[in-house]
């Protein structure tokens, strides 16, 4: 099952490899990884995908956790929460299918953000499961480049994570 | 008080109150060695290669319960440390290793002697770090400390760019005394409704087994996990690693458990319904085939460190906390209970248990006219009063020490058992010398195992450290030798080395003293002898028997029931084999 694992790190350079080569070393899989600073400039987040049985995720949290850059983690899985990645596909356009690919990316309310006359580019957010729905209703052919920021995640309600 | 940072680094470790640090120098750390030559407090071990620094650091730290620290200068030197930074890591061993680096403005451009350090070490230490700012120095080494030392021991890494112990950049002074780190607080006490629940397993349970290993010791527990076992009356096993933590010739104590452990150890384990599992890790070598591991047990797990727990094997009671305090809250509940171990059906398990042992599983040809390695273990232990130190390297004769060598107390039997790691016994062995003038220290090695760090002979004169080498010569990487007899029908491919040196010859070449041994009945009167020169070094090299195995076994994919044990010994010629 995929599990979005959200961390607080400590902004140390350094720290994004310990988390890949806890990753790489143990065999467990990373389907995508995003980090940025946060509001505390001492503190980065990292937004981390991955898949498994329940006793690979538990282990997956546990060594986390032994990292000493890790102040706190939480598996979103765990509770309600909300998912969201970025995407831009930069589409090859003909007089025949740009209304079409118009019509298509307001249904899964994208938003062109680049015009030339044989491309477009489309700007669109959401959960992964819904910009592999985009990518899969186009056709394969007309897809120049699709760039996707990986998912982030964060849950709902009062809680949150923070020191 | 404003110091280099050369300086501050030397001041730290003094005020850390470290007595040993073990090292060699180059270029990156000249300035390093250049403060330690302008002060008589820290004393400098030099060894004759890095690796004999950590496990020399290492040794030290395992008999001692302190850190070991390690001195190295960047890119080979630092390089050559990674074995015995591992060693440690496997073990759970606490220890800071300073890895001199090159300048900062010149990290990445492929400098002399530059190596990522951090980068290389990162999957084999507990934590690293690069000291980018000379006025954090202190700290660092503070932090060092508390991470190397707490929780879950291990090691830690501090490299130290050459720019930032420059003479000529002096910085204010002052070691902390305490440190914290957000992201670091380790557990010390276990959770109370965990522990409850826990004794009223153990005390309803008819085939318990107590399972403890490495973390007994690393918690300084032997007292509380003796009083635990005696209050109960149950059965104890240990790991390789655990060894010592409970007396061995205590009646309770069944051996070890695990590949070479003893029959009644796993059989025990097999038909347990309750195992409580006491910082130890689940072990491959421990287990056997997973899915044959005690199947009818309820496993209760006490470690500090959550990630041992549920590993490998399922538990069904985790206790997260400090064995030695979780212990005591563990022992005032059993005493506090109305609530006591079912009389009978103990009795009924050891009955059983005595029937195992009866099969006397370690026992060995004694009429054999070649040396047999076990006996020779057994005479240590009768010369040495079971009082000595006893290092290893590894192969068959570690087993064999393991077996037949009873350690009564915790942080005398010193080896490498999670990484297996051949060169460990000789530099280990002065480490805890120098830790221990006064007391015995053994290196039990092998023909094979000892030539991986036999320059540290040289190490072991000019800082005087006595210690006596029980090489057992077998003419075979006799580990290497029993797989491929067991798996490969005996075809034994490079598992023989043709030209063995003259071992004594060689002791005698370090300035040391040498004795061939080669009949049964020298052995005694030889270590004898050797014990006897308290102030030389002594090298025993004693040929045993070539075809000796070690015996019982768990074989690949077997389980706890399936040892394999040994069978009418016969006994072949030298050279038979070959
Ligand atoms: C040739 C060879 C053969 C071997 N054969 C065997 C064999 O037959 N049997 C055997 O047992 N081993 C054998 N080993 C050793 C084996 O590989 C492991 O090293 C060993 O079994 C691990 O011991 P352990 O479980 O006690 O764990 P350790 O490695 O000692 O780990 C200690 C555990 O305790 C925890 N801990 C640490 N401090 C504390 C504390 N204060 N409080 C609570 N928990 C703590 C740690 O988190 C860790 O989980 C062999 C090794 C070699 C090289
Ligand atoms: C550095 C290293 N290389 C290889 C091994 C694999 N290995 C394990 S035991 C062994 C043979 C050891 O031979 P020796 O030291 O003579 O001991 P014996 O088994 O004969 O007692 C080898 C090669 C190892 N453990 N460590
Ligand atoms: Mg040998």
């Amino acid at each position: 099952m995929k599990h979005i694992i959200s961390i607080l790190m400590e902004n140390e350079s350094g720290a994004l490899s310990r988390v890949a080569g806890l990753f790489s070393a143990r065999g467990y899989n990373i389907e995508s990884l995003t980090v940025a600073p946060t509001e505390d400039p001492s503190l980065s987040r990292m937004t981390l995908v991955t898949s498994g049985s329940e006793e690979i995720i538990e282990q997956i949290t546990k060594q986390l956790n032994k990292l000493i850059d890790v102040v706190k983690l939480v598996d979103l899985a765990e509770s309600f929460h909300i998912e969201r990645e970025l995407m831009m596909v930069k589409i090859k356009t003909t007089i025949e299918n740009r209304d079409e690919i118009r019509s298509m990316a307001n249904i899964f309310r994208g938003k062109i953000i680049d015009v030339t006359p044989s491309t477009y580019i489309i700007e669109m957010t959401g959960p992964s499961e819904k910009l592999d729905a985009f990518i899969a209703a186009i056709d394969p052919d007309s897809i120049i480049e699709a760039v996707r920021s990986g998912a982030t995640g964060i849950s709902r309600g009062e809680k949150g994570l923070h020191l | 008080m404003e110091l280099s940072g050369a300086q501050i680094l030397v001041q730290s470790l003094i005020d850390e109150g470290v007595e040993y640090i073990f090292g060699y120098p180059g270029g990156a750390v000249l300035h390093l060695y250049d403060a330690l030559f302008q002060q008589d407090e820290l004393k400098h071990i030099l060894v004759r290669h890095e690796q004999g620094a950590t496990h020399a650091a290492d040794g030290y730290a395992r008999a001692t319960g302190k850190p070991g620290v390690v001195l190295v200068t960047s890119g080979p030197g630092a390089t050559n440390a990674v074995t015995g930074i591992a060693t440690a890591y496997m073990d759970s061993i606490p220890m800071v290793i300073i890895s001199g680096q090159v300048s900062l403005p010149v990290i990445g451009s492929d400098a002399f002697q530059e190596v990522d350090m951090i980068g290389i070490t990162r999957p084999c230490v507990k934590h690293n770090f690069l000291v980018k700012d000379v006025t954090k120095l202190a700290e660092t080494i503070k932090k060092a400390f508390y991470v190397a030392t707490t929780g879950r021991p291990g090691p830690v890494v501090i490299d130290v760019p050459k720019d930032i112990t420059a003479p000529n950049i002096k910085v204010p002074y002052k070691y902390p005394k305490k440190v914290s780190i957000r992201s670091y607080n380790p557990v010390v006490t276990g959770h109370k409704g965990q522990i409850k629940k826990a004794v009223e397993l153990l005390l309803s349970a008819q085939k318990p087994i107590i399972y403890s290993g490495g973390g007994v010791v690393l918690g300084e527990a032997s007292n509380e996990l003796i009083e635990f076992t005696k209050t109960l009356g149950y059965p104890i096993t240990n790991t390789l690693m655990g060894l010592g933590a409970y007396p061995a010739t205590e009646k309770q104590f069944v051996g070890m458990l695990g590949m070479h452990g003893t029959y009644e150890a796993n059989m025990a384990m097999h038909d347990s319904d309750v195992i409580i599992a006491i910082g130890a890790r689940f072990d491959d070598r421990v287990t056997g085939k997973l899915d044959l591991f005690c199947p009818y047990a309820k496993i209760i797990h006490i470690d500090v460190d959550p990630a041992s727990i549920s590993k490998t094997v399922k538990v069904d009671i985790p206790i997260v906390g400090d064995v030695k305090p979780v212990l005591k809250q563990m022992l005032e509940l059993i005493k506090e209970s109305q609530k006591k171990p079912d009389k009978k059906a103990l009795e009924q398990w050891w009955n059983q248990i005595r029937h195992w042992q009866a099969l006397n599983c370690l026992d060995f040809d004694r009429t054999s006219p070649l040396i047999k390695p076990q006996y020779v273990i057994e005479q240590l232990h009768e010369v040495t009063k079971g009082d000595a130190y006893v290092t290893s390297d590894v192969g068959q004769h570690q087993m064999w020490v393991a077996q037949y060598y009873p350690f009564d107390k915790p942080r005398h039997w010193i080896n490498s058992g999670g990484l297996g790691t051949m060169g460990f016994g000789l530099p280990a062995a002065i480490g805890v010398k120098l830790a221990f003038p006064e007391s015995e220290v053994a290196c039990v090695t092998g023909d094979a195992s000892i030539q991986m760090c036999i320059q540290e002979l040289s190490t072991a004169l000019q800082y005087n450290t006595p210690i006596k080498i029980i090489n057992l010569n077998n003419r075979y990487m006799g580990m290497v030798r029993q797989w491929q007899e067991f798996s490969y029908q005996s075809r034994y491919s490079h598992s023989y080395m043709d030209t063995i040196p003259e071992f004594v010859q060689l002791a005698e070449a370090y300035g040391h003293v040498g004795m061939r041994i080669s009949k049964p009945e020298e052995v005694r009167p030889a270590l004898e002898a050797a014990f006897a020169m308290t102030d030389r070094t002594v090298f025993l090299d004693i040929m045993t028997d070539q075809t000796e195995n070690v015996y019982p076994m768990i074989e690949a994919g077997k389980g706890h029931h399936e040892m394999k044990l040994r069978v009418a010994t016969g006994t072949s010629t030298d050279r038979e084999l070959a």
